[in-house]
């Protein structure tokens, strides 16, 4: 019974995570169906391509040669070492020992061992340089406003947390190594180990026994960092390593100029010109735009959720570049962070939400950031996973305009023009073929 | 100058292969009213059978829909897909970016389905299929750079076809900091040209003109009304003599039109 504690302990930490992970992810998907229905369900070999290619290809991140670089190493390094993540699950369950050693043809087993090994030095040496970054070099991107508090602190636990991962990773590939040159029980020789073994000076004064606590600690310490890290994704911005793939999948396929056609408009325009073809289910009119998450679409709400805050939407954002308020990164994490007050509100109220005296216009996003926007498409552009911060801009100045009338005031004249002129400036239509004469 | 208009072409049974949309700028703005006869000059060279609406044209109603007006874009987009359908209109022609992306995108939802073509990627497949011929002349030489209007590149995909001219007049294309589909936008899109700016630090027509600037080209080659009121008056801010001109115009000059 003893001797299997061990592995009834380390069961019990893997449903708990997996399934407190499940939970979340669960919880994740019932808030994003809360957005309104939009079909991206066609050309589903583009949508595959587009996935395969910008998420697991990272096409768009290398857009930017060095954080792109070592965020491929980090990517590939997180990818690959996951094989060796099933070992020691299989390890956990079972008690056994470099499980697939003895399955494996030594070379290729010690070939993996050894890959492994060196992509942890890579990540790390990366992830060092991802702390340089954003804690020394101070890369502009990484200190706007936004950026303040819990952002900050976000995105510097997820680096330490790597840190951790990597060198309790590799300490404990050390001291097995140790063992296994000591003949230590259970301990038989398996794997290639050029990096730790570098480290092996560290630990190799102790006593056998000694050098087994710490191979066990670090062992543990590594999984139960592991778990802890996935189930940290869900309170992180890191959740885009999960949302990539989705959210590149459901990305629009549209030309970017193309803003969709409101169809509740549609329908009332229909009637004005030609109420045979208005349909008559529409009756009850819709709230026209977004002034609330509520009133966003799935994929919108998915795209707050999928953003990192890496903030190469703001550093190619006109506005931002010339000091106005807006920056695109903002408006993502505002609509998340207001999403996730209003799931909390669902949840306390039993699956409805109540009117919270809330809303993500003035009192997340101010009318300030949305009238400074060129809709010119380069955030949409400079995402590398095709997130679109211009969408959420276009439906609540939509809401301005229709709902609120509070249209930015020099508009006011350019929209009276093209009512009743047929131009945004007051020229009379009748004029259009003046310029014919003009020599 | 003898322009034809669609309705008396109609009227006379005449069906012309395409209609030129010339737009509010292109109808009423000083600088992109000679972009507009340039064109004219460029699609008489080449022989191309066009119309112009004339007075029933009127605005694709993009600025509204960019400021959030869904409904007065789909009135403006509604009565102008009944007159061009009412003309059984299939190509259309245009000089402004804006209009471009309108017409081409947003108006099939509505019911109005036309082939349309920006006045650069026609002039490049003129010079391609031997209408015209531009090279040598004024340009050869000349170092030049192009801004990409936002509704052109970023918007729909068109960057190569602006180049491809500039190159075929023998002039030296040289790109500016920010470029092609990571170009900086000159400040005017989404209904910014019909407003003041938000405060800022600096207007985004001025941190353009300054990339174009440090090109050191003298001359600015722009294929959007907007953009091309932007840039220059970036330049004439900046106090810089730097030309501002339209490709159509470009041809216009490089050909002696």
């Amino acid at each position: 019974m003893i001797n299997i504690l061990p592995n009834i302990i380390f069961s019990i930490l893997l449903v708990t995570s997996v399934g407190f992970f499940i939970y979340n992810i669960k919880k994740l998907i019932t808030v994003i169906k809360l957005g309104k229905p939009v079909d991206r369900t066609d050309n589903p070999k583009k949508r595959l391509y587009n996935m395969i290619r910008i998420a697991l290809g990272q096409s768009k991140m290398v857009t930017k040669p060095i954080s792109g670089f070592l965020h491929v190493i980090v990517y590939v390094g997180f990818i690959i070492i996951n094989i060796e993540l099933l070992e020691i699950l299989i390890d956990g369950i079972t008690g056994s020992h470099r499980f697939f050693s003895k399955y494996f043809n030594p070379s290729l087993y010690n070939f993996l061992i050894a890959s492994f090994e060196i992509l942890a030095l890579l990540v790390l040496i990366s992830v060092i340089l991802f702390w340089t970054r954003r804690n020394i070099v101070k890369i502009k991107r990484f200190l706007s406003n936004e950026m303040k508090g819990w952002p900050k602190f976000d995105a510097d636990n997820i680096l330490y947390f790597e840190i951790v991962l990597m060198l309790l990773f590799l300490s404990m590939n050390a001291t097995d190594l140790i063992l296994q040159e000591r003949n230590f029980e259970g301990y038989y020789k398996a794997g290639s180990f050029p990096v730790s073994s570098l480290m092996v000076p560290l630990f190799d004064s102790f006593t056998t026994s000694t050098v087994y606590v710490f191979e066990r600690v670090f062992w543990w310490s590594h999984i139960i960092g592991i778990f802890l890290f996935l189930n940290y994704l869900y309170y992180s911005k890191h959740l885009h390593i999960l949302l990539a793939f989705p959210n590149t999948y459901f990305a629009n396929l549209e030309s970017k100029g193309k803003f969709g056609i409101l169809e509740s408009v549609k329908n009332e325009v229909l009637l004005m010109f030609y109420p045979e073809k208005a349909s008559e289910s529409n009756s009850e009119i819709d709230k026209f735009g977004a002034s609330d998450v509520l009133d966003l679409n799935w994929v919108q709400l998915m795209n707050a959720y999928s953003c990192t805050e890496c903030g190469r939407c703001t550093s190619e954002c006109p506005a931002n570049l010339t000091g106005k308020k807006l920056s695109p990164r903002k408006i993502m994490m505002d609509t998340r962070d207001r999403l996730e007050k209003v799931s909390k509100n669902i949840t306390i109220n039993k699956g409805k939400f109540v009117d919270d005296g809330d809303r993500l216009l003035d009192n997340y996003i101010s009318k300030e950031e949305l009238w400074a926007c060129t809709s010119c498409n380069a955030c949409v552009e400079a995402c590398p996973i095709n997130i679109d911060p211009l969408s959420i801009i276009m439906d609540m100045r939509q809401f301005l305009i229709m709902e609120e009338s509070s249209a930015h005031p020099d508009l006011n004249n350019m929209m009276n023009n093209i009512e009743n002129n047929g131009a945004p400036w007051p020229y009379n239509q009748q004029d259009r073929e003046l310029w014919i004469q003009e020599a | 100058m003898e322009v034809p208009i669609l309705s008396e072409l109609k009227s006379r049974g005449e069906n012309p292969d395409y209609l030129f949309w010339i737009g509010c700028a292109g109808s009423f703005d000083d600088r992109a009213k000679k972009v507009t006869k340039a064109l004219i000059k460029i699609l008489n060279k080449a022989n191309i059978s066009y119309a112009i609406l004339g007075k029933e044209e009127s605005c694709t109603g993009d600025p509204a829909k960019r400021s959030g007006n869904e409904f007065l874009f789909q009135m403006k987009a509604i009565s102008n897909i009944e007159i061009l359908n009412s003309y059984d209109v299939k190509k259309i022609i245009t000089s402004c970016p804006h209009c471009f992306n309108t017409l081409k995108n947003e108006y099939p939802d509505l019911g109005g389905n036309y082939s349309v073509i920006h006045h650069t990627t026609l002039i490049n497949d003129l010079v391609k299929d031997n209408k015209i011929s531009i090279s040598g002349g004024y340009y050869k030489g000349k170092k030049i750079t192009y801004h990409d209007p936002c509704y052109l590149g970023r918007a729909n995909g068109i960057y190569e076809a602006p180049r491809d001219v500039i190159e075929k007049l023998d002039a030296e294309l040289v790109e500016m900091k920010s470029c092609k589909s990571k170009s900086l936008c000159c400040g005017a899109g989404g209904a910014q040209m019909f407003k003041e700016p938000e405060k800022g630090n600096q207007d985004i027509n001025i941190k353009r003109s300054e990339e174009a600037i440090k090109t050191d080209a003298k001359i600015v080659a722009v294929s959007c009304p907007f953009c091309s009121t932007m840039m220059s008056d970036g330049m004439t801010s900046k106090q810089e003599d730097v030309d501002v001109i339209d490709i159509a115009q470009m041809i216009e000059k490089a050909e002696d039109l």
